[in-house]
């Protein structure tokens, strides 16, 4: 009788013991940094500069959590970001019209998660072969249609740019629109029917099936989204920095996926943590940063994001266990 | 209205170049219980699965209700429409979700937006324990993981989530396997209640011994054919044993 007492009245500490230790290592974290560089972390303007940043990883860590939490893996975003920021670019160039733009940026991403997910859900292929292919395809593509040359894009001083990367005192808008956004999708995921079917669809999807979940479509949805927030990540990059390259994108697809996982979502699926993955991005996009402004060399950089990936990888799956 | 719930004649189902069911007429009456026996691979997995709208059928005619199914669209949805419930014995639950996201998966209670009502499906979700499953003191609640239900836990879910959403018909996929004898009991207790509410029960079992006492029909498949029924009044639970080895056998040679 008390075990099972146990399980109903988890106390608050066992309920939220991933995110209570995510919390931990992330102010261990800050601690180590303004222990060894206080003159940089005592001071405002680092947190302010993480707040422009971050965004961009953590809107595809967003996007990449509900493909994890469905069981499947897509590698391919980092291209679409490329893709969907050319369409932005050349359309915003060409019409000046911000609408226009967005729409062929944020429908480009998409179309490009649907056809990822029409073939895994329809034929079959595993999720990490497509999306491997979809990476060089799109890479290339993209390449081709921009013959390689980047392209400025006049965004300086338009009201699109106050918007989205503007800054609010000396909070930058990005922050807020990734803000928003996580709050959305926390809802969508766990409040909503479709993030309810990601989750079931990544448990069993049998089981799923047969309770009449249509996991075709919410496999061809799931990585829709994912190709939209690519695109969406895509347009932040673009506006910072008024220019597209042809290698956007490059590089940031282990440090999305270290997000994802030091947040605690599990590569399993039928599990997933928005709140995790929020923290997470912030964890990983001021390492680098941090680690460099603390005086250690480059070098240190990705030696210390693989130590912290291992060890909260490893706390997750212990508490995951105990639960 | 037809007197069968589902009446199925001549039907067909191949996978691939597997011959499933080979022209199988199947019916299941008002207030009828039956038991689907037969060997693993006799197809009866499969015949319970076109029902329940997860296979669609090749050839042949099916009515639910006395309304001729379309196989292009009849799926799950479908079915859970026309009041078919089916219990899968081991893919009934997800076992890292909460149980009453279990309870309502595919049916949630939502707003406009699609937006799950959770305090209401909670609420109901600790409903349907004190009623259907009379789940007080054992523990689990309407927040707990699956994972951490016993295998008979899991089955008066599964079960019970069939009989909350008010179907004519409950389909069971082996209902009593890898159950405790207490369990199994609980189990046989549900089938029973099925009956009283004047609704109607398929299930398929090996454990015809478990199973007899609550039946009132028995219907024996080999290699995707309906080789014999019996009503439970005709024959005892030795004689169906000894047929069901007979049949079984034959196939041996």
């Amino acid at each position: 009788m008390t075990k099972s007492k146990e399980r109903i009245e988890q106390s608050f500490f066992s309920k939220y013991s991933s995110q209570i230790g995510l919390i931990i290592m992330v102010s261990l974290v800050v601690l180590f940094f303004i222990i060894t560089s206080p003159n940089v972390f005592l001071k405002s303007s680092i947190y302010f500069s993480f707040l422009a940043s971050v965004p961009t990883i953590g809107l595809m860590a967003l996007g990449l959590t509900f493909i994890l939490g469905m069981g499947e893996i897509d590698l391919s975003f980092p291209s679409v970001m490329a893709l969907s920021g050319f369409l932005f670019a050349t359309v915003f160039s060409a019409t000046g019209s911000f609408w226009l733009a967005l729409l062929a940026c944020i429908g480009s991403g998409i179309l490009v998660g649907m056809t990822n997910g029409l073939i895994i859900a329809k034929i079959g292929v595993p999720s990490i072969v497509v999306t491997l292919g979809m990476q060089f395809l799109i890479r290339g593509f993209s390449n081709l249609i921009s013959n390689g040359t980047a392209i400025i894009v006049p965004l300086r001083g338009t009201l699109s740019q106050q918007i989205l990367v503007g800054k609010i005192g000396s909070i930058p808008m990005q922050s807020l629109w990734f803000a928003g956004t996580t709050i959305f999708l926390y809802f969508f995921l766990f409040r909503h029917k479709f993030g309810e079917h990601v989750l079931f669809v990544g448990d069993n999807q049998e089981s799923a099936r047969m309770m009449g979940v249509n996991v075709d479509w919410i496999k061809i949805g799931a990585f829709s989204l994912m190709g939209a927030m690519a695109a969406f990540a895509g347009i932040f990059d673009l506006y910072r920095m008024g220019t597209w390259w042809p290698t956007m994108g490059d590089g940031y697809i282990m440090m999305i996926m270290a997000a994802v996982f030091v947040g605690g979502t599990s590569m399993f699926g039928g599990e997933a943590t928005i709140f995790g993955t929020f923290l997470g991005s912030f964890m990983i996009g001021a390492l680098e940063a941090g680690i460099v402004a603390a005086g250690l060399k480059g070098f240190w950089t990705r030696f210390i994001i693989g130590v912290l990936i291992i060890i909260a990888v490893i706390i997750h799956t212990l508490i995951r266990k105990r639960k | 209205m037809s007197e069968y719930i589902v009446e199925m004649k001549n039907i067909h189902k191949s996978f691939g170049g597997v011959k499933a069911l080979r022209g199988i007429d199947f019916n299941v009456g008002k207030n009828d219980v039956v038991g689907v026996l037969g060997d693993n691979g006799a197809g009866k997995s499969t015949l319970i699965k076109i029902i329940s709208g997860v296979h669609t059928f090749d050839e042949g005619e099916m009515y639910i209700k006395g309304k001729k199914i379309n196989p292009n669209n009849h799926c799950v949805k479908m079915a859970h429409k026309m009041g078919i419930e089916t219990v899968y014995q081991e893919k009934a639950l997800a076992e890292k979700q909460q149980l009453w996201r279990n309870i309502f998966l595919g049916r949630q209670i939502t707003n406009k937006l699609g937006f799950i009502k959770v305090k209401e499906e909670i609420k109901e979700t600790n409903k349907i324990m004190r009623e259907m499953m009379r789940f007080r003191g054992i523990g689990a609640g309407a927040e707990s993981y699956i994972r951490t239900l016993s295998g008979g836990e899991r089955q008066g879910v599964a079960i019970s989530r069939a009989m909350y959403f008010d179907s004519d018909l409950v389909i069971l996929d082996e209902p009593t396997m890898a159950l405790s004898i207490q369990e199994v009991k609980k189990v046989l207790n549900f089938i029973r209640t099925v009956k009283e509410h004047g609704k109607s029960c398929v299930y398929i079992s090996h454990n015809i011994a478990n199973v007899y006492p609550v039946s009132d029909r028995f219907v024996v498949i080999d290699r995707g054919e309906v080789v014999c029924e019996y009503k439970r009044e005709e024959i005892s639970l030795e004689e169906l044993n000894e047929e069901l080895i007979r049949y079984t056998k034959s196939k041996i040679q």
